[in-house]
């Protein structure tokens, strides 16, 4: 045998072995038994606060839409993002088209480890590197919301993406690095009120999702958590929330409620593109929430702007 | 000579209707909107106490504001989209739409006028539908 045929079977060999081992690698994992134990049965009202909490209907309700339309999850909304177009897909209880065959392990697998029911990845524009902080309890109280939600006919398109994107296998990988569920911030013992800020904002509230800056291939920058980040959609920035230089350190644990509430900010403009929705959102949970949200980002250390 | 007075008057309306600098002018009404709001707000919010005459003052002087804006061709001309501005595309594509959110404000604000609230809860009741759209339109249509 000579040398080069011997170094072309090494190369096949390790480029298998590699092959075999980044295909194990890249399996999707699901949540396992005794998180799914934890889930418990599920309180359809515990469960409307922690929707309006995980802010769903602002991907998958019609844009701009207000009052009982925001019940209404058909998807739809296209993200255009770098690394191309995500559509936001029918998570009505349709049986068809939508999630309606759902139980709660199927909802806890996808919003906890990105996983679909038959057993794929999700693309993190579902952000569920944030709703892995959320208590299994929550998931299967916000099931049984969401059953109680109208049925909408009509799949969402699929997403545009371009290659190596669309390999969602790849996304695997990607998860090891950025799926684990630890807290964004360590918190010296904090208060119950600046827990629950911590749970609202790093878990369902998604915050750090548009809030963080992002590397290269997507993974969120938690050294600058929350410091504000060039928009994945469009152009512009997302504001910093930290109490850092360009943050929001003059405002008042009051001023940062009264936006969550109304969505003025304390000099009396209004908050517009994506947040408006987010603002409906928190207007519906208790004020003792939103003030959980404001304790919370006067705690987290201040950065300077990460845009 | 009826016909030159005539094309006066119609050069001068169409020199005051367009402006050098439409973006500076949109700018400018958004500014004095918010001085205004500055005023209202705080006063439905609890932090300023309600006194009529000062509310009805500001809410009049919003109308007259909001009546200028619903001026969209005039403050939102095409040719104005980029630039330093953080109006939005959709202004351009979603025309009438953008009309109608201008045309909502307008009409909720005069509303206000009209009601001339004479105390704190008859002020949120008409001042709450008013500050609705500041959200609703910047939601669509500014970046």
């Amino acid at each position: 045998m000579s040398i080069i045929r011997k170094l072309l079977l090494t190369g096949a060999g390790i480029a298998i072995a590699g092959g075999a081992a980044l295909w194990f690698l890249s399996a999707p994992q699901t949540l396992d038994g005794a998180a799914l134990a934890a889930l418990g049965p599920g309180d359809a009202g515990r469960g409307e606060q922690v929707f309006w909490a995980s802010g769903c209907a602002s991907c998958h309700a019609a844009p701009g839409a207000t009052g009982d339309d925001r019940l209404s999850l058909a998807g739809g909304v296209r993200l255009e993002t770098p690394f191309g177009t995500f559509v936001a897909p029918n998570i009505s209880q349709h049986p068809r088209d939508g999630i309606g065959g759902w139980s709660a392990q199927n909802l806890a697998n996808a919003m906890m480890r990105g996983v679909s029911p038959d057993g794929s990845h999700y693309y993190p524009a579902f952000p569920y590197t944030s709703y892995v902080r959320m208590e299994p309890s929550d998931i299967a109280d916000l099931h049984a919301f969401m059953t109680t939600l109208p049925q909408v006919e009509g799949a969402a398109a699929g997403h545009e993406l371009a290659f190596p994107f669309n390999m969602r296998r790849g996304l695997g990988l990607w998860k090891r690095l950025y799926l684990d569920g630890a807290p964004a911030v360590a918190l010296d013992n904090p208060s119950d009120q600046i827990a629950r800020g911590q749970y609202l904002v790093e878990g369902p509230g998604h915050c750090g999702e548009c809030h963080t800056p992002r590397n290269a291939i997507g993974g969120t920058d938690t050294a600058q958590w929350l410091a504000g980040a060039a928009a994945a959609e469009g152009t512009g920035n997302v504001p910093n929330i930290t109490t850092g230089e360009g943050g929001i350190g003059d405002w008042s644990e009051a001023d940062i409620v009264a936006l969550l509430e109304s969505g003025f900010t304390p000099d009396f403009d209004s908050v517009g593109g994506a947040m408006a929705s987010v603002v409906r959102n928190m207007a519906e949970l208790p004020q003792s929430d939103r003030e959980a949200v404001a304790a919370y980002l006067k705690a987290i250390p201040g950065h300077p702007n990460g845009y | 000579m009826k016909l030159f007075a005539l094309a006066t008057v119609a050069f001068s309306i169409m020199v005051a209707g367009a402006s050098a600098d439409p973006i500076a002018d949109r700018k400018e009404n958004m500014k004095e909107r918010g001085a205004l709001m500055r005023i209202l707000a705080p006063v439905a919010q609890g932090q300023q106490p309600f006194d009529a005459a000062t509310v009805l003052d500001a809410l009049e002087k919003l109308s007259a504001n909001a009546e200028a804006a619903t001026d969209i061709d005039a403050l939102w001309p095409a040719g104005t989209e980029s630039g330093d501005t953080k109006s939005s595309p959709r202004i351009w594509e979603d025309r009438a739409g953008y009309q109608a959110a201008s045309d909502k404000f307008a009409a909720d604000t005069a509303a206000a006028v009209e009601a001339a609230p004479q105390d704190i809860d008859a002020y949120r009741a008409v001042f709450g539908p008013v500050a609705a759209n500041c959200g609703t339109c910047h939601e669509g249509y500014r970046l």
